[in-house]
């Protein structure tokens, strides 16, 4: 099991939370006409082996979004800080 | 080569079983070839085997960074069916269907593929309407197909639970009598031996670290056994799709999970098909040692660890149990992990890319097993040819950009939601 240090709720594991992919895309202004910026977007992942930025929210607990940064080798989450006020 | 034959048993018997031959050669990269394949899992060896077979192109090189049967192709569960809904996949899986049932002879060796037939349990009056509009489309691609209610299901598999307590009471089930199972490492082992035995050299522990380039082309590769010259380059690499794609200057759009398989200690004979729960992920066969071989879910979060979650044995093992309660005293023997590379639409990628020189073939999410023997052959021909095969003309990497996505489940785009 994960173990996830939720900044509201202390560690809880990971089965407590919703997973929501990798939190380094942008999505584009709801007015860009670029249909490249929302194919990448919508499709286009860099899917590291290693230190991977992604989402998960609390759901059955504080409900926060967070962005956890994960290493995909070994599963070590290296930190974890509310997506509200994470940088990507 | 020798070919395998009842008389090459028994000669080999008389010489006590000292002379049998190597089943491929232990090849040394020679400085360059025609074509390099890159990853000696099923569809890799494959690709190489009907390069030689259709194309008559036999200077070919797979280049495995482990050993042959090591990834994917020897952790699956199996399983064989060609029960797709969507045009492009129905068409493509049905070829596939029909190249397993000539496989053994193809490759002189038993791939033991066994037809014991396939069902998916409905459980509403809407679910087997679902599967009756798959089992018409099936039947219009001349597919075998099969509905069956409530009372044939408990005929067919009378130890499901089909009691008055159970969770999700089955209303009958969508049935294919032609899918089934074949030993996986034999058909890695027998695309192997077929390949070399037409002239291809399977190199193993030799991984790829990059690709050389001559201006925009692609022109060999950067190997942990020094650099190979290659005329084309085929990518079959699996779950590490992205890595070896990024190398090459390609963003895809592929997420790695790991997907977990299980198997139980070995029971006396129970499960005569395939049986897949309709109200759950859960599907369960039972393997010629009389263990129980089952998967379910993916993990749920990018992973490149071949290794699992107990979250989601737990989950597997509770939908196992809603359906078949006769095993809830099983004990389990073994659980396994593989990295699967997910696309958004869980539909495979086979192509050549933007980059000259390069091929590509990925994206199999957790049902790539089913489809070696056809994904080796339209692959080898987009290598051979450089353009697609009309039965894998739907997989291009272009379809994401032209919203012609072809999602099976409709759950996409989510890779880990597939």
């Amino acid at each position: 099991m994960l173990r996830i240090e939720c900044p509201c709720c202390g560690p809880r594991d990971h089965d407590e939370f919703r997973y929501g992919g990798d939190a380094s895309v942008r999505r584009p202004a709801h007015d860009d006409p670029d249909l490249e910026a929302w194919y990448a977007y919508v499709y286009v992942r860099k899917n590291p082996a290693g230190l991977h930025r992604e989402f998960w929210q609390h759901v059955i607990g504080c409900r926060q979004w967070l962005v956890v940064e994960r290493d995909t080798r070994n599963h070590v989450i290296s930190s974890v800080a509310f997506a509200r006020t994470s940088q990507a | 080569m020798a070919p395998y034959s009842a008389f090459s048993i028994f000669r080999n018997a008389l010489s006590g079983q000292k002379n049998w031959q190597r089943a491929w050669r232990a090849a040394e990269p020679k400085p360059a070839y025609d074509v390099i394949v890159i990853g000696g899992g099923g569809h890799g060896l494959a690709t190489a085997f009907y390069l030689a077979e259709n194309h008559g192109i036999r200077n070919v090189a797979v280049l495995e960074k482990g050993y042959i049967g090591g990834g994917n192709v020897g952790r699956n569960t199996t399983v064989i069916r060609s029960n797709y809904l969507l045009d492009g996949n129905t068409q493509f899986y049905e070829f596939s269907m029909k190249l397993w049932e000539g496989m053994s002879r193809t490759l002189n060796f038993n791939v033991m593929f066994s037809q014991r037939g396939q069902l998916v349990t409905a459980h509403s009056a809407d679910q087997l309407d679902g599967f009756s509009h798959r089992a018409n489309i099936m039947q219009l691609n001349g597919i075998d197909a099969d509905i069956l209610d409530r009372d044939e299901v408990r005929r067919l598999v009378p130890y499901l639970d089909f009691s008055d307590t159970a969770r999700f009471p089955i209303h009958g089930a969508i049935f294919q009598g032609r899918a089934g199972t074949a030993r996986h490492d034999a058909v890695a082992w027998g695309y192997a031996r077929a390949a070399d035995g037409h002239g291809v050299d399977i190199i193993q522990n030799c991984e790829v670290t990059g690709f050389v380039r001559d201006g925009e082309r692609i022109v060999g590769v950067e190997t942990t056994k020094g650099r190979i010259g290659a005329g084309k380059v085929g990518l079959a690499v699996a779950g590490h799709t992205s890595i070896l794609g990024a190398k090459a200057g390609l963003e895809l759009p592929i997420e790695s999970h790991v997907l977990q398989a299980f198997v139980t200690e070995p029971l006396k004979p129970l499960v005569d098909h395939v049986v897949a729960y309709g109200a759950d992920h859960f599907y369960v066969s039972q393997s010629d040692k009389g263990g129980l071989v089952f998967g379910g879910n993916l993990d749920g979060y990018n992973s490149y660890a071949q290794r699992g979650n107990l979250g989601v044995v737990r989950e597997v093992a509770e939908a196992a149990i809603a359906l078949m309660p006769c095993i809830s005293r099983i004990r389990l023997l073994r659980h396994w992990g593989g990295v699967m590379d997910m696309t958004p639409d869980a539909s495979p990628i086979i192509c050549p890319t933007p980059v000259d020189g390069l091929y590509l073939n990925g994206g199999w999410c957790y049902g790539g097993f089913k489809a070696t023997p056809a994904s080796g052959w339209c692959f080898a021909h987009t290598i051979a040819t450089g353009k697609p095969h009309p039965l894998s003309a739907a997989y291009g990497l272009d379809r994401f950009r032209t919203g012609r996505t072809l999602d099976e489940a409709g759950a996409g785009p989510s890779a880990w939601l597939q």
